[in-house]
């Protein structure tokens, strides 16, 4: 495959304006135009302005991913549309809660691997825990895919929240 | 002083001062239980005038040709539901030509949003991918502040339609009104980039300088700069000497009868264009968006050039065609700059390679591609659409077309000498548009000859539209090319799929003579070569609506044709031409 066609993953992140309907203006750009999600994010990030803040990870050649970010910054209530992949270092992060079922040295050893994964518990019964778990998705999910052998029973991720390191704002 | 109550007004008395200073003029529209208190505000004030039509799709395409034809916003009025679904064909077909509209819907009253109550439609999930941008307008104190912005975002940038949705409730609740900001607006989020890059426009400079096999190849985003811009494009084209070809949608933008034009481009463009196109070393596109219908097999369009590209609309950059040099500007403000630039530096030009090129542009240009076998028997299309050019082309007139084979023709035959005179549904290829469109145009330009050219197909969508061109005695002129088939559909069947004219046939068809008198229009029919030229002189003499119904050759295909999945260099160019080019498998998934 030529590096013109290469599929890569990108992280963008876009400042909107917290109206009605912004999340499906951005989600049917999405969809109309044939693009894909691999995850996103949304909730308020600035009370006073009325803005919020979306996370996308997208997937597509360097020219689809140009199209998604002009057609974000086309949208009426996009203030800024920022690509955290090209524009340098940045950081990524993903929460999960996971819930374990299990006894006797199933459930002793999910608790230690636990503490590797500095996942802390936040609900425990007599057989089962919920952990929660916060890093890059690459640990998130190894954590989840030590977990199936150890009684997994149900989980559920936030998508990956990311911001560029420095001390400059978006 | 008034008391806050006393000066608090109706929302549908605010919208209707909103609309007013927004300079708006005419509102074509229908009206329906939602937006019964803004037809009561009407009723009572004498500013606006109202344009009733007979289905919400006419509305929007009535507003289109307005729009088109004047530069303005058009306005819609549509009540809640049906009538907003019914106006989603026009938000789409203005959507897709970037045409400046406001359209405003009737809703539910607020409580009763989400019940499935009577009418309602969730119009602005509904239109949301079909607008340029749209409003649930769920309170009164927004509703002024509302329209104002939405005549910003519809007229600025690259145009395009804006929905507001009004409920009940928001019209009959009273406030204060909130003029629009008297400096230009700046928005919160939206602020489209209209200034070019300094630095681009000496790079353009010096690539259109260097350039030995150089096209310009402009497109409506000239016309929808304004009539300026079209006079500036017209003068660096002269100053460089260079050729130019026009979109479907940038006809007007340049003389036709310039000798540097080298007509249309694309599917049905001329031969000389798409080969200067195919052929170029410097490729100068400005204000278009390398439709799939202008470049055909994109892996074989313009291979050697090196594209420079200005469009307002910066996600119409490398979304086709990858190109070397963009600037993100308005076309008018670009070509200024360009123009200043050209003349500033006075570039010396390759004189002897652009005489070279003209050369060869000239041995294609002599292939006369447009050419056709006259005939004394039957009516050829391409020979109604030539007399009626000779009989119109020195009167003020406008053109607006339906979908079709009549539609190439048109753009074809008829010659276009300013911008915003031919008004076509390029994008979307709606069926129906022109000949609301073309009530729109005559409602803007009262004394002029407005013709819709039309084919007996397309017609048939909008013809209830003959009763507001009556109530309104809108003297349109429809031009009907009667060939009794989907001209298009039955051309690519015979092209495509074996001859086999599935459903193309224009079965069962009124006799146009008497829906216009039913009407009470004109009608009028012609079926002979010899008489065609009297039948156009007594339909431009008539102060009537008119549909002219002339019967033409049936089997009449649209030619040059660049057959789907095939290169500018792979035309089509007659009928003996049939088997030369065969359509790949890729080429038959295409449209």
């Amino acid at each position: 495959m030529s590096k013109d066609s290469a599929i890569v993953a990108h992280t963008i992140s876009v400042l909107v304006a917290n109206e009605p309907g912004i999340l499906a203006r951005v989600v049917g750009l999405f969809s109309g135009r044939g693009y894909n999600i691999e995850s996103l994010t949304v909730a308020e990030t600035n009370a006073k302005e009325s803005q919020s803040r979306i996370t996308i990870v997208t997937k597509g050649t360097p020219m689809i991913i140009e199209q998604i970010k002009a057609q974000l910054d086309r949208l009426v209530p996009v203030y800024r549309v920022r690509d955290l992949t090209v524009e340098g270092p940045h950081i990524e992060r993903e929460l999960a809660l996971v819930k374990v079922k299990g006894v006797g040295e199933k459930r002793v050893e999910a608790l230690r691997l636990a503490d590797v994964f500095r996942a802390k518990v936040i609900d425990a019964k007599s057989d089962s825990f919920v952990f929660e778990v916060t890093g890059n998705t690459d640990k998130v999910q190894t954590f989840i895919g030590l977990m199936e052998a150890l009684g997994l029973v149900d989980v559920v991720r936030t998508g990956i929240v990311a911001m560029s390191r420095g001390g400059e704002a978006l | 002083m008034l008391k806050p109550e006393e000066s608090a007004t109706t929302g549908a008395d605010l919208l209707v001062k909103a609309l007013i200073d927004e300079e708006v003029e005419v509102v074509f529209g229908y009206p329906g239980g939602a937006v019964l208190p803004i037809y009561d505000s009407l009723f009572k004030q004498n500013r606006l005038r109202h344009i009733l039509v007979r289905h919400e799709q006419a509305a929007v395409h009535a507003a289109e040709g307005y729009a088109r034809s004047t530069g303005k916003v058009g306005v819609v009025l549509v009540t809640s539901g049906t009538g907003a679904t019914n106006a989603v064909t026009g938000l789409t077909d203005a959507l897709m030509d970037s045409i400046p509209l406001v359209c405003l819907t009737g809703q539910v009253p607020t409580h009763l949003i989400g019940n499935d109550a009577f009418q309602e439609a969730d119009t602005t999930g509904i239109t949301r991918p079909c607008t340029k941008h749209n409003y649930l307008v769920k309170s009164v104190g927004d509703l002024a502040r509302s329209v104002h912005e939405a005549f910003y975002v519809a007229r600025s940038g690259r145009p395009g339609p804006v929905v507001i949705d009004l409920p009940k409730d928001v019209l009959m609740n009273k406030h204060e009104y909130v003029a629009p900001p008297k400096v230009a607006v700046t928005h919160k989020s939206y602020r489209p980039q209209t200034q070019p890059d300094p630095k681009k426009i000496e790079q353009a400079i010096e690539m259109i300088a260097n350039a030995r096999r150089p096209v310009f190849y402009a497109g409506g985003g000239v016309i929808n700069a304004g009539p300026k811009a079209s006079k500036l494009l017209t003068q660096l084209v002269h100053l460089t000497g260079y050729p130019i070809t026009n979109t479907l949608m940038g006809l007007g933008a340049f003389p036709a009868s310039d000798k540097q034009f080298l007509g249309m481009l694309g599917m049905h463009g001329t031969y000389e264009a798409n080969l200067a196109m195919h052929g170029c070393d410097v490729m100068i596109n400005i204000g278009a968006r390398f439709d799939d219908r202008i470049t055909g097999n994109l892996t074989k369009f313009s291979p050697g050039s090196k594209k420079i590209h200005v469009d307002i609309d910066p996600s119409s950059i490398n979304k086709n065609v990858h190109v070397d040099l963009a600037i993100v500007g308005d076309a008018g403000i670009v070509l200024e700059e360009l123009v200043k630039a050209w003349k500033a530096k006075q570039p010396k030009v390759d004189q002897k390679a652009l005489k070279a090129w003209w050369a060869e542009i000239e041995t294609w240009r002599s292939r006369n591609c447009l050419a056709y076998k006259p005939n004394k028997q039957v009516i050829k299309p391409q020979y109604a659409l030539e007399r009626l050019y000779h009989h119109i082309k020195d009167k003020d007139h406008y053109i607006t077309t339906e979908v079709g084979q009549h539609q190439m023709w048109a753009a074809q035959f008829l010659k276009f000498e300013q911008p915003n005179r031919w008004m076509t549904s390029g994008g979307l290829g709606t069926m129906g548009y022109g000949f609301p469109a073309a009530l729109g145009v005559q409602i803007a330009h009262p004394e002029a000859l407005v013709i819709d050219v039309a084919g007996e197909a397309s017609i048939l969508m909008n013809i209830q539209e003959l009763s507001t061109a009556a109530q309104y005695r809108l003297p349109v002129k429809i031009f009907v090319l009667n060939n009794h088939y989907m001209g298009m559909v039955r051309q690519w069947q015979e092209l495509l799929h074996g001859g086999r004219y599935s459903e193309s046939y224009s079965e069962s068809l009124p006799d146009f003579v008497k829906v216009a008198d039913a009407f009470g229009a004109k009608g009028l029919r012609c079926d002979d070569p010899a008489k065609l030229d009297d039948t156009i002189k007594e339909m431009i003499e008539l102060k009537h609506p008119v549909i002219v119904d002339v019967i033409v050759d049936e089997k009449e295909n649209c030619f040059p044709m660049i057959p789907s999945g095939a290169a500018h260099n792979e035309m089509l160019l007659g009928p003996d031409d049939k088997q030369s080019a065969k359509v790949s498998e890729e080429g038959m998934v295409l449209v």
